[in-house]
């Protein structure tokens, strides 16, 4: 087995930090749309904001801006370096 | 007749682009979804007419959602002669698996990238020739938007309707069906051919977003600048309508009623009192709809929108709604049934009927003009328009109520992911089609059954003819008395009573058939309403009118959306029950506190 100890989940990274994504952990339909949006493993993602009232996330991957509810990317493990 | 499509990711430009090849008004928008249906208009190219259709944005092959599924379906009905693939060269790095997935299908295409002028300022190079080369389809960048690159693209869209591109070996189309190959089809193309900096610049988008989107300013900007556009709206909008409602009884001072003074007295009181009143009226309103759409369309345009679902989300999720609900809402200030349509992006059914169960309270813009018309007539200038401003606030209240009441009925779990597009600004092109396109429409609506429901007022109000005009013994007296137990205790009259059933039609004939009702127009039937109404009464109609059904073809796109009658049924009988509590609550309350 991979170590996977130093990977987290997306929601925990704090604006302004960066990480690589290491997994997608979702159904096949979500998988599918966040393929198209730019998540792909070994891709970095950029936490820009988090709305208030634990509202969506707003992420960078290269130069599309995404916004996605927390719930999505708890299921988006990432590896900071 | 050869047919080529234009496809591609939601909010690539596809629309901008159909707009220009056919000088057609396909709506375009800073949001991924506007297009939800099938468009197709006629072009010339190089002698022979070609039907070009404009598709709704696809993000993959697979995806089920409904407007997903018109595409699916017009690529397996009917192979278009040529695909012309729509990408956003700013966003390349991840569109182009769109474009390998599509290259299974073997079609014949031409590639565009569009949006060159966004991908020059972010300093994005792409060498089309070397990508071309790897693809094997030919690649051009462009402009939809301004033009740049557009004869280029014409002429190869030309050649490549008539000479069909070679299609692929089997064996690589079979391989492209697996996301690992993608992946490094992707990678090969994008090696050599394009180059993204590492960082994009800090422009616009992001300065603006650092105050747009703030933790606690975010919503109070949002709620001051829908404040402000619909006081912009009032302001500049109410005076114009005035101004043209005065011209119109110019006008038929000193033309029509000398033109038809030969006529038969009834004949000619249906023609002056009843149709021309009656329609005079309501197309006084066209400047309110043109400035009305005008922000509409700028806002749109902005990409302001994708900011909204981002403030709302937190609020709708709790709602059993998302972001995307609330941006139908706001689309719903113009008319409720694009905005329905609209909910098409939405995968799971429960979510899409709660949206169109909460969409048809949106105060459209119809409905804006009987509020603009009766608050002008009753309160001040000042308060009047603080009146109409409050109706927007009801309207998102009845909305709320809706989905807190509903979301035990429709429950789901579908997942919240949007992209946010840069801020952008319509050019004036732009604006103006959109503009005349309403003002059309408008019109359009105007001429047919605006006119024949102020006919059928003018009947109902004048007959028989032993009858005093508008009196008890007409027939809408008899209706209005038969009524009467329903619309008394909220404070509705008669002849209010009567406007409201042609409202069920659509709202534009409110102020119509009160014109007719009352045998004047303009600033006589403000005044004639301020005599007989009082505040209370006019606030409470107004509530009603707000919540008690949008019209006609809201309710067949109710239908015809969810494809279930009972479901239309439900939304028509809550909405008429919650327009008379409301009403009721508000009038009772508002006399018991001695109004
Ligand atoms: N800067 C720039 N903006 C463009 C260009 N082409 C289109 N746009 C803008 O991009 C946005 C989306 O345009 P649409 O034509 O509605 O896109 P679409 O592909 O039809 O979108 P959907 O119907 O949602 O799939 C609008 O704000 C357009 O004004 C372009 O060449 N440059
Ligand atoms: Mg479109």
């Amino acid at each position: 087995m991979q170590t996977i100890i130093s990977s987290e989940i997306l929601t925990s990274l704090v604006p302004g930090e960066s990480a690589i994504i290491v997994a997608i952990q979702t159904d096949d339909a979500l998988r599918q749309r966040l393929l198209a949006l730019g998540f792909r493993v070994g891709k970095r993602v950029e936490l820009i904001r988090k709305a208030s009232f634990s509202g969506p996330l707003q992420v960078r991957i290269g130069t599309t801006d995404i916004l996605l509810r927390r719930n999505e990317a708890a299921k988006i493990a990432v590896e900071k370096s | 007749m050869k047919r080529v499509a234009l496809l591609g990711m939601p909010n690539t430009g596809k629309s901008t682009l159909f707009n220009r090849m056919t000088g057609g008004a396909a709506r375009v928008g800073n949001w991924p979804g506007i297009t939800v249906e099938l468009l197709s208009g006629k072009i010339l190219f190089g002698g022979d007419m070609v039907e070009l259709i404009d598709l709704p944005g696809i993000y993959d092959i697979h995806g089920f959602s409904e407007d997903e599924q018109v595409v699916r379906h017009f690529l397996h009905g009917n192979v278009p002669d040529l695909a012309l693939i729509v990408l956003n060269a700013t966003q390349i790095e991840r569109q182009l698996s769109l474009l390998l997935q599509l290259k299974q299908y073997n079609l014949n295409m031409v590639v565009l990238l569009n949006m060159a002028d966004e991908a020059k300022k972010f300093g994005i190079t792409i060498d089309t020739k070397k990508m071309s080369a790897a693809l094997g389809i030919p690649i051009f960048l462009l402009s939809a938007k301004y033009g740049n690159g557009y004869q280029e693209a014409l002429q190869a869209v030309t050649k490549a309707l008539r000479y069909n591109t070679p299609g692929m070996a089997e064996e690589l189309r079979s391989q492209l069906e697996q996301e690992v190959h993608i992946e490094s089809e992707m990678a090969r193309v994008l090696q050599h051919a394009v180059q993204v900096p590492a960082r994009l610049p800090d422009n616009l988008t992001t300065q603006l977003d650092h105050l747009m989107l703030h933790p606690w300013l975010g919503l109070p900007i949002f709620f001051g600048i829908m404040y402000l556009l619909f006081q912009g709206i009032f302001f500049f909008g109410q005076p114009l309508q005035i101004g043209v409602g005065d011209l119109f009884n110019w006008l038929r001072e000193v033309a029509f009623a000398p033109l038809v003074a030969s006529l038969p007295a009834l004949l000619q009181g249906l023609l002056l009192d009843g149709i021309y009143n009656g329609v005079a009226t309501v197309a006084a309103f066209a400047p309110i709809i043109v400035l009305f759409f005008l922000f509409m369309a700028i806002v749109e345009d902005t990409g302001y929108l994708s900011r909204a679902a981002f403030l709302m989300d937190a609020l709708m999720a709790r709602l059993g709604l998302d972001g995307r609900s609330f941006v139908m809402l706001l689309m719903g200030f113009g008319c409720n049934v694009p905005a329905l349509m609209g909910t098409r992006v939405m995968r799971s059914r429960p979510l899409r009927l709660l949206s169109m169960l909460v969409i048809p309270f949106s105060l459209c813009s119809a409905r804006l003009q009987v509020f603009v018309f009766i608050a002008a007539a009753l309160f001040a200038p000042r308060a009047a328009a603080l009146v109409v401003f409050s109706l927007y606030l009801f309207s998102f209240a009845a909305a709320i109520l809706t989905a807190l009441i509903f979301k035990r009925h429709f429950p789901n779990s579908e997942p919240f992911v949007l992209e946010l597009p840069p801020y952008r600004f319509p050019t004036l092109r732009q604006m103006v089609l959109r503009g005349w396109h309403e003002v059309y429409h408008f019109i359009h609506r105007a001429s047919k059954f605006i006119i024949i429901g102020v006919v059928f007022v003018w009947l109902l109000t004048h007959l028989p003819t032993s009858a005093v005009p508008a009196g008890p013994d007409t027939w809408a007296g008899h209706i209005g008395a038969w009524l009467k137990p329903l619309f008394e205790p909220i404070g509705i009259t008669a002849e209010l009573t009567i406007a409201l059933i042609f409202g069920f039609v659509a709202k534009e004939i409110v102020i119509g058939s009160l014109a007719v009702i009352y045998g004047l127009s303009g600033q006589a039937l403000s005044g004639a309403l301020a005599l007989q109404l009082d505040w209370v009464q006019a606030y409470s109609f107004m509530l009603f009118t707000l919540i008690y059904t949008p019209c006609l073809s809201t309710i067949a796109t109710l239908r015809s959306e969810s494809k279930n009658n009972g479901f239309m049924l439900l939304s028509l009988g809550w909405s008429l029950a919650l327009a008379w509590v409301v009403s009721f609550v508000f009038y009772q309350g508002a006399r018991a506190l001695g109004y």
